[in-house]
């Protein structure tokens, strides 16, 4: 039994069997197997193995004809080092004697050769290591890959244990079965915590080495709530976190019965909480939990969930089909907004250096227009079938806001010609998310429909913080008087220009900041499905008097922290439970 | 069973490198014969023949005395062939 404290990033308490998922840049830890399961891992070795041989031979032949027989002939020694015997045989014994996954087997063999080429005194022969390196990667990769193939198909509950998950990770999750994540690294916003979030399962995050102390099949509690995660509990913990789940659960309820009712203030105004999504089938959840539309539909993982580019027709279904589910309600549909994660970083012939500076979101897509209007042909489509709306991400100049609407009456024109429907007057709008936009909020606002406050990315961006870095973190807070200032002014522009304005980020899902909001004159929050009830209680219980008068008070101050503690005061005398 | 043995030096500049090890092994799997291959000097080892990890790892290079043993029904032929790479300095230099 092993008790471990993180960050409860997504609330709630499960029990279940552990999966282990590695990643292939780090060192994998020793994790031990049931005397039952060596076998079935030295099939998974065999098969990444052959699966690696292939890769490989096909990588040699492509290169063999681009490049020559003599570059192609590098990989010949690859090849050769995959089908050796005896090296196979000794990962089998080593699999076999300390009963260890295939994963670790190969990292101990490999690093033992890999020492001894760093050994060699002729630099000729001890660079070879890089090959060894190269092989043992290319092994890994096809061994973790499983796992995530597995992932894709369980058939019972789990709780997935990593470093870090990524996008392409979470996207290809069986959504069903996976009942809790926890992870060494991230923070509140990070995107364990977002999936986490909208999937309504708990998780707790920045664990620390969480994946070297969890073997798959142990038994897992992950309290989300709490922040905390019980390796092999003993039958107290179980009973004890049973019961915290139950209660969970009826409070749950309790907040679910606010789903059918308006959110208006006791004085009478009436504002629009709405969801955000990532994935079509994500809708009926959200509107079970009292969501008057979509505010933010996030594409990428459109792009994240396959391996190849999404055609056309891709994006036209999934959207005809988030139109579907809707009814008649809006859906914000954001445009691709990629670029600044390890995934396609990972996958870039250059990685950046800096790609939260760098060709992320609206850029990339200025860059690569047929990509770009693939999306836009396929949102007009669907413009026709229900309340469609289309927002571009990341805009930093009007220049960028220009070209994209210039792209999108390209792609109108086009759809004229071809005679295909569309709607003429859809509303366009654009994320707030990076200090100039903010500060030029007036002058954006005459040439789009609505804002969408993208606080996430505002904070990151207004107070140099890396939400994912653990030792900066921290200074992650919606809080500072920079942040506040700056949504107060979009939220002005907006009102002044009489133009919509919703804030999507995490922030206006949670609970601290909705009197704020609120008294700063918001109509629109979006956010996770499981977060509107508990906004929708405050903004019930509380009237647009008393938000004013909060939001005065709290622009008056000059630290996160009077702010955290004055909201924190404010909030629990209308919902005491609420912290 | 049958067996045969050589005696020979490693005389192409590079030694026994990525792309002679892969030659090496691809011959030797031609033969039924086990293959073995041993290091004398300072630091004795020894490999299979047929393993490319373990015919890098003897680092044998320029000028290393080297030991071609096989063993089984072709043993001869195999060591003559795999004799000859050698001499032929695995058609790296003239």
């Amino acid at each position: 039994m092993e008790i471990k404290k993180g960050i409860g990033v997504s609330p709630g308490v499960v029990i279940s069997t552990a999966v282990v998922l590695d990643a292939e840049d780090l060192v994998i830890p020793k994790r031990q197997v049931e005397a039952g399961q060596v076998q079935h891992e030295i099939e998974r070795l065999g098969k990444a193995a052959a699966k690696a041989v292939v890769d490989l031979t096909r990588l040699r032949d492509n290169v063999t004809t681009q490049h020559g027989k003599e570059i192609g002939g590098i990989f010949n020694f690859h090849l050769g080092l995959l089908s050796d015997p005896t090296l196979q045989n000794q990962i089998v014994n080593e699999i076999k004697n300390s009963k260890s996954t295939a994963e670790y087997a190969v990292s101990v063999v490999m690093r033992h050769y890999a020492n001894k080429f760093l050994a060699m005194t002729n630099t000729y022969l001890s660079e070879r290591v890089k090959d060894i390196h190269d092989i043992e990667k290319s092994v890994l990769r096809n061994l973790i890959g499983q796992k995530h193939q597995d992932l894709a198909h369980l058939t019972q509950d789990v709780v997935v244990i990593a470093h870090d998950l990524l996008p392409s990770q979470t996207a290809a999750l069986d959504r069903t079965h996976v009942k809790g994540f926890a992870t060494d690294v991230g923070g509140r916003t990070s995107h364990t915590a977002i999936v986490a979030r909208a999937m309504g399962i708990p998780a707790v995050v920045g664990l620390g080495n969480i994946t070297g102390e969890v073997s798959g099949g142990d038994t897992v509690i992950i309290d989300g709530s709490r922040g905390v995660v019980i390796v092999n509990p003993d039958e107290e913990q179980r009973v004890e976190h049973l019961e915290a789940e139950r209660k969970l659960v009826r409070l749950e309820k309790d907040l679910a019965s606010l789903a059918g009712l308006p959110a208006q203030t006791k004085d009478g105004y009436t504002l629009s909480v709405q969801a955000n999504i990532e994935f079509a089938e994500d809708i009926d959840d959200a509107l079970r939990h009292g969501a008057e539309g979509i505010g933010l539909y996030r594409t990428e993982f459109l792009y994240l969930a396959s391996e190849t580019e999404p055609t056309e027709e891709d994006h036209y279904h999934a959207y005809a089909e988030a139109v579907r589910r809707l009814d008649g309600r809006p859906l914000v549909i954001r445009t691709l907004d990629l670029g600044a994660d390890k995934y396609t970083q990972a996958k870039a012939a250059n990685p950046e250096r800096n790609p939260f500076l760098g060709d992320r979101s609206i850029r990339m897509c200025l860059h690569d227009i047929p990509m770009f209007k693939r999306q836009l042909r396929a949102i007009m489509r669907a413009s026709v079938l229900g309340d469609v709306r289309i927002m571009f991400p990341m805009i930093c100049t009007l220049m960028e806001l220009r070209q994209a609407k210039m792209i999108l009456n390209d792609v109108l024109e086009e759809l004229e010609d071809e005679g295909v429907a569309f709607r003429r007057d859809i509303p366009i709008g654009m994320m707030v998310e990076v200090p100039s936009a903010a500060l030029m909020a007036n002058q954006f606002a005459k040439e789009v429909n609505f804002f969408s406050i993208g606080t996430n990315d505002l904070i990151q961006y207004t107070l140099a913080v890396d939400r994912t870095n653990e030792k900066v973190a921290g200074l992650f807070c919606p809080a500072h008087p920079a942040v506040l200032a700056l949504i107060r002014d979009v939220i002005r522009s907006g009102a002044r220009n009489s133009i919509s304005v919703s804030v999507c980020g995490e922030m206006a899902g949670d609970p601290l900041y909705t009197l704020l909001l609120l008294g700063l004159g918001l109509t629109i929050f979006s956010m996770n499905g499981p977060d509107l009830p508990e906004v929708k209680k405050i903004i019930r219980s509380t009237t647009m008097e008393h938000a004013r008068h909060v939001a005065r008070r709290v622009m008056s101050f000059d630290s996160e922290r009077q702010v955290m503690h004055f909201l924190r005061e404010e909030t629990r005398k209308i919902i005491p439970e609420a912290f | 069973m049958p067996s045969a043995a050589r005696d020979i030096i490693v005389s192409n500049k590079l030694g026994l490198h990525a792309r002679p090890a892969m030659q090496f092994v691809d011959v030797a799997n031609q033969f039924t014969s086990s293959v073995m291959v041993k290091k004398g000097g300072e630091e004795p080892a020894e490999a299979d023949g047929k393993s490319v990890m373990q015919m890098i790892i003897l680092a044998a290079t320029e000028g290393t005395p080297l030991r071609i043993e096989a063993e089984g029904a072709d043993a001869d032929a195999a060591v003559e062939k795999l004799a000859e790479l050698f001499e032929k300095k695995f058609g790296e230099e003239d």
